[in-house]
């Protein structure tokens, strides 16, 4: 039922994410960041909270694939791909409306504004604690995989308008939101480019990786189980 | 010798030990003063690396584990 060859053990990708994190930690404190008014230091929260997001929706993005490759060949593995991914996006998901909590208190003053970014956000991780318990509400595997995988598309659909649409359609206090913007319209200067992207594509790259260890980890499980 | 005089004494080397103190503070010698520079942040760099690091070693002898299972299993 499971596919039964071996992983493998540690994949140059997740050195690489390793090293690219612990260099996003150690200049994204140290370089020279822009001088601005309310931001102050905490411009470097970018390196941090904004990576969170980013590989949440990286995750996501996996566990739909995996899910339509299910959907495909009807092969349990691809199912639990689908679920572990999802599952690690919903946690990167929690760290990133906390993050952007604290970060909020003291910018914007409060632990929570009425922001569209943050309802959306929010909204969006409901939607995906509603695809755990859509899960756990099924006993038999194939019928769950193929709801669930159902589900991923609708949930992925509505986290994409939930966090790229709306708010761009309202005002938003986040930069880059409210109108039409490009990437260039986000107040990035070049220095803060050299270690926002290293820091997004290492802790995508740190979210797979703990994902492929969460996989490993039920396909033995699995295996144990039906022996 | 009077008490006050002894006083005087150990105020003289009390002092004598203090300016030293502050001579050793003065910046304009150069010491291995990295760690201590631009507000100590350094040290949060290093705190930071080091956490980072050892959720990297833990991940990897998880690796290892995993590995010796998935060998076990087959």
């Amino acid at each position: 039922m499971v596919n039964q060859s071996t992983s493998p053990g540690i994949v140059w990708w997740k050195w690489v994410g390793a090293i690219l994190v612990l260099y996003s930690i150690i200049q994204g404190l140290l370089i020279q960041v822009p001088r601005l008014p309310i931001l102050h230091e905490t411009i470097r929260n970018l390196f941090f909270h904004v990576t969170m997001w980013f590989s949440m929706i990286a995750m996501m993005i996996a566990s739909l694939v995996y899910g339509l490759i299910y959907l495909r060949t009807n092969d349990l593995l691809h199912d639990i791909r689908a679920k572990q991914y999802a599952y690690t996006g919903i946690f990167l998901g929690i760290l990133g409306l906390a993050t952007g909590s604290l970060w909020a208190k003291y910018t914007w003053g409060s632990w929570w504004v009425n922001d569209a970014k943050l309802n959306g956000a929010s909204a969006s991780l409901l939607v995906y604690l509603a695809y755990v318990i859509l899960r756990g509400s099924m006993e038999d595997d194939h019928k769950r995989a193929r709801v669930s995988a159902v589900y991923g598309i609708f949930s992925f659909t509505l986290m994409l308008v939930f966090l790229m649409i709306l708010p761009r359609l309202t005002d938003s206090l986040h930069p880059g939101n409210g109108g039409n913007p490009g990437f260039g319209t986000y107040d990035l200067d070049s220095k803060m480019r050299t270690v926002f992207y290293p820091a997004v594509i290492g802790w995508i790259l740190m979210a797979f990786w703990i994902t492929d260890i969460r996989i490993r980890i039920e396909k033995l499980y699995i295996k144990s189980w039906e022996s | 010798m009077k008490a006050t005089n002894r006083i005087r004494y150990i105020v003289l080397f009390l002092l004598f030990f203090i300016s030293s103190i502050g001579y050793a503070q003065d910046t304009s010698v150069e010491m291995a003063d990295t760690m201590r520079a631009n507000g100590k942040i350094y040290v949060v760099v290093g705190v930071l690396s080091i956490i980072f690091t050892g959720i990297i070693v833990f991940l990897v002898i998880i690796e290892r584990r995993l590995r010796k299972l998935e060998k076990g299993q087959n």
